[in-house]
């Protein structure tokens, strides 16, 4: 029989689950439950309170003051200002164009400063090739800038540009005589055969003195124009052998020194000589000699 | 007959995806105390070799992560007396394993020690045309046994095939491929009350969990407390519980005979209460701490004091060992005789070896030792249970033998009747082979 009397010691009291936390406890070690709960509930609960919080504009708009309040704090900082802009291999002109165009009023957070676009922009001056900007520190923004080199003048309807050796565009001038040392060019499209251009003249560096310029007939060939209206057509390939094989010729036979108005080379299996009318007239009244002495 | 085929083999698929989801519980429902171990499973040291049995015994496929002890509630002779206690204390058991393992089981692998097991040798016998055995031909053959009146009430707990014959060659554990034109088997059948398993489903129902599989105490004792080669050569297990004693007979590492003496650890500690007027919870520390079977002159002066220290107005009494081991020793001799008489009837005198190991919680008794080999054999031994992975130091002692028994059976359960497929399963596969077989002769 068991005892009568209830124990407070002896035998402990069994401590069996009851049905419900024993079904809990169940649950609370089911892997995806517990998942669930650990992570899942704080997650939506952070990203419900985010949502609430952020729910109403006028609490919004005033986040973002704040932040913005305290970007600007941080960006107007003097160690982050920048005072002077330094501009460096840049001709006088250039200079003055750059500090134009570059809309930077100092001093100036670097924040503010996007030395991409600014590069961009500088290097959007034909008269700069290639442009560094940087910010050094001390707050100076760094322009060094590699101008391009005039090569030869560029006679258009409108005016006279100068361009590089590329052929690019680097500025405008009044009149040819601003830059005599350069040679002049003209025609539709000569600005893309300008290397060419500079390897004629090259090879016509014998006559140089008479060279008046260069012409691009029809955007695909060139006519070398020299003084006393003498003109040399070349051919649309091998200009400069052509060009050359003249020079050869004119050393061996002083051609260009005669009375002749057009040497076309265009064909490249004959030469093609146009005498000035009076020579016309020369040469055949000496063949009418030579002629007369035959008969 | 087909019902226990369906039943059985719905508890082995619950087994097999327990074990393919790298948990299952296994439950001791005993008599003092509930134990729950929660094994992890992880795959590999699975049997590979052809005898089924991996490295280590077998005991390397699992771990043991979670463990778990209660005072048995509403069993009472190893049968589920009150349910509802008996549900409270499976709870509190597979909460704290689960506790300890920190994963959820659902499937849980149970042994019972009690409802009346009754074993049954059957025979069957089928003819071979002279071709080697299949798998379907040992279906056939366990299907031939014819079934013994098991009475009504009682289901069908074991049925192993533990001996296979082909033609006049015996003592095959495996015929498969033997040729021959007769095969016969020697089959073990163990039946319980049908009600203690309905109840015992009923529980664990209750407790949101599925039950991967039942199996005797007895057995599973014999499994954990047995050596290989005591199996082998033939062996008797006695799990002397604390409601119900087991008894099981080992031979060719199969059990041959099960069953069950109605007495156990608790009717000792009864008598010790009675005798003594005391409380149980005292008898029973009394007789953990105190008992002992054999009496000896210095007992007589060693006395024990019974302080009911919280009864009030209880008076101080002493009482000599002596006079404890007079009141153990009738209790625990009557269990031992019982137990004689159930090896008796199972012809255990016939076995090559006499080797008898006493395990379960009552076997500590001191002096039990040499008190059953005065009753039942020369051979006795106490026997522990095997060391599995991941055991508690605490659940090491004999107490546990059946519950680390139930993990190796759990993880390397012997092949049942209703592990091989039905023969009327075969017909339809047999049927069409015979009509291809006209077809082909007449066309």
């Amino acid at each position: 029989m068991r005892p009568l009397m209830i124990r407070s010691s002896g035998t402990r009291r069994d401590p069996a689950p009851s049905r419900i936390r024993y079904r809990l406890t169940r649950l609370w070690l089911t892997p995806l439950f517990r998942a669930a709960l650990l992570k899942g509930v704080p997650i939506l609960a952070l990203g419900l309170g985010v949502w609430w919080y952020l729910g109403d504009p006028a609490r919004l708009d005033d986040l973002r003051a704040r932040i913005a309040e305290v970007r600007r704090a941080i960006e107007e900082r003097p160690e982050f200002m920048v005072h002077t802009m330094e501009i460096r291999g840049a001709s006088a002109e250039v200079d003055e164009d750059l500090r134009e165009i570059l809309p930077v009023d100092f001093p100036v957070s670097s924040f503010d400063l996007d030395v991409v676009a600014m590069r961009k922009i500088v290097e959007e001056l034909d008269a700069v090739a290639a442009a560094e900007v940087r910010i050094r520190s001390g707050g100076v923004l760094e322009i060094r800038v590699t101008e391009r080199v005039p090569a030869v003048v560029w006679r258009r309807f409108d005016g006279l540009d100068l361009l590089d050796r590329e052929g690019h565009r680097v500025a405008s001038i009044a009149h040819r005589g601003d830059r005599a040392d350069l040679p002049l060019i003209a025609g539709e499209g000569a600005d893309e055969a300008v290397p060419e251009a500079l390897a004629i003249l090259a090879a016509a560096r014998p006559v140089a003195p008479r060279i008046r310029g260069l012409r691009r007939i029809g955007a695909r060939r060139w006519d070398i124009i020299l003084d006393r209206g003498q003109i040399i057509r070349l051919p649309e390939t091998g200009a400069v052998d052509a060009t050359e094989r003249v020079m050869a010729l004119d050393q061996a036979a002083e051609l260009l020194d005669r009375d002749i108005s057009v040497v076309d080379l265009r064909d490249p299996s004959r030469m093609v000589l146009r005498l000035n009318p009076g020579a016309v007239a020369a040469f055949r009244s000496l063949r009418g000699l030579a002629m007369n002495e035959d008969t | 007959m087909k019902t226990i085929h369906e039943s059985q083999r719905a508890m082995r698929a619950k087994r097999q995806a327990a074990i393919d989801r790298g948990v299952v519980a296994v439950l001791d429902i005993g008599s003092s105390k509930f134990a729950c171990l929660i094994l992890r499973f992880d795959g590999g040291a699975m049997p590979t070799g052809d005898d089924g049995i991996g490295s280590l015994a077998g005991q390397s496929g699992f771990r043991v992560i979670g463990a778990a002890t209660t005072r048995a509630r509403g069993v009472r002779f190893g049968e589920i007396h009150a349910s509802p206690e008996t549900e409270r204390a499976i709870r509190t058991v597979v909460q704290a394993a689960q506790k300890m393992a920190g994963v959820r089981v659902d499937h849980v692998i149970v042994t019972l020690a009690g409802a009346r097991p009754r074993s049954y040798g059957l025979t069957g016998e089928i003819d071979l045309d002279g071709t080697a055995v299949t798998e379907a031909d040992v279906g056939r053959v366990l299907s031939a046994c014819d079934l013994p009146d098991i009475g009504a009430d009682r289901e069908v707990l074991h049925a192993q095939p533990v001996n296979f014959a082909v033609d006049h060659r015996t003592g095959l554990l495996d015929p498969r491929g033997q040729i021959g034109h007769r095969l016969t088997t020697d089959m073990h059948l163990v039946t319980i009350d049908a009600t203690a398993i309905k109840t015992l489903c009923h529980c664990v129902q209750r407790c949101d969990l599925e039950l991967a599989g039942i199996a005797s105490s007895a057995y599973v004792s014999g499994i954990a407390a047995l050596t290989e080669d005591e199996q082998e050569l033939g062996a008797a297990c006695v799990d002397m519980g604390g409601g119900a004693t087991g008894v099981s007979i080992f031979l060719k590492k199969h059990m041959i005979y099960v069953d069950s003496v109605r007495m156990g650890g608790d009717h000792v500690t009864g008598d010790i209460a009675s005798g003594f007027r005391t409380s149980r919870a005292l008898a029973e520390r009394i007789k953990a701490v105190n008992g002992g079977v054999v009496a000896t002159g210095q007992d007589d002066r060693d006395f024990i004091a019974i302080d009911e220290a919280d009864e009030p107005g209880a008076e101080r009494r002493t009482i000599s060992r002596t006079e404890l081991i007079g009141v153990m020793r009738p209790r625990v001799e009557e269990i031992l005789e019982e137990v004689r008489a159930s090896l008796d009837a199972a012809g255990f005198e016939h076995l090559p070896s006499q080797r008898i190991v006493l395990t379960g919680g009552a076997s500590q008794i001191p002096g039990i030792e040499s008190l059953a080999e005065r009753i039942l054999g020369p051979y006795v031994r106490l026997g522990r249970p095997l060391r599995v992975q991941g055991l508690p130091q605490a659940a090491t002692g004999p107490a546990f033998s059946s519950i680390v028994g139930l993990c190796l059976f759990a993880a390397y359960p012997q092949d049942e009747w209703w592990d091989f497929e039905l023969p009327t399963e075969r017909y339809p596969a047999r049927s069409l082979r015979r009509a291809l077989k006209w077809f082909r002769e007449n066309w």
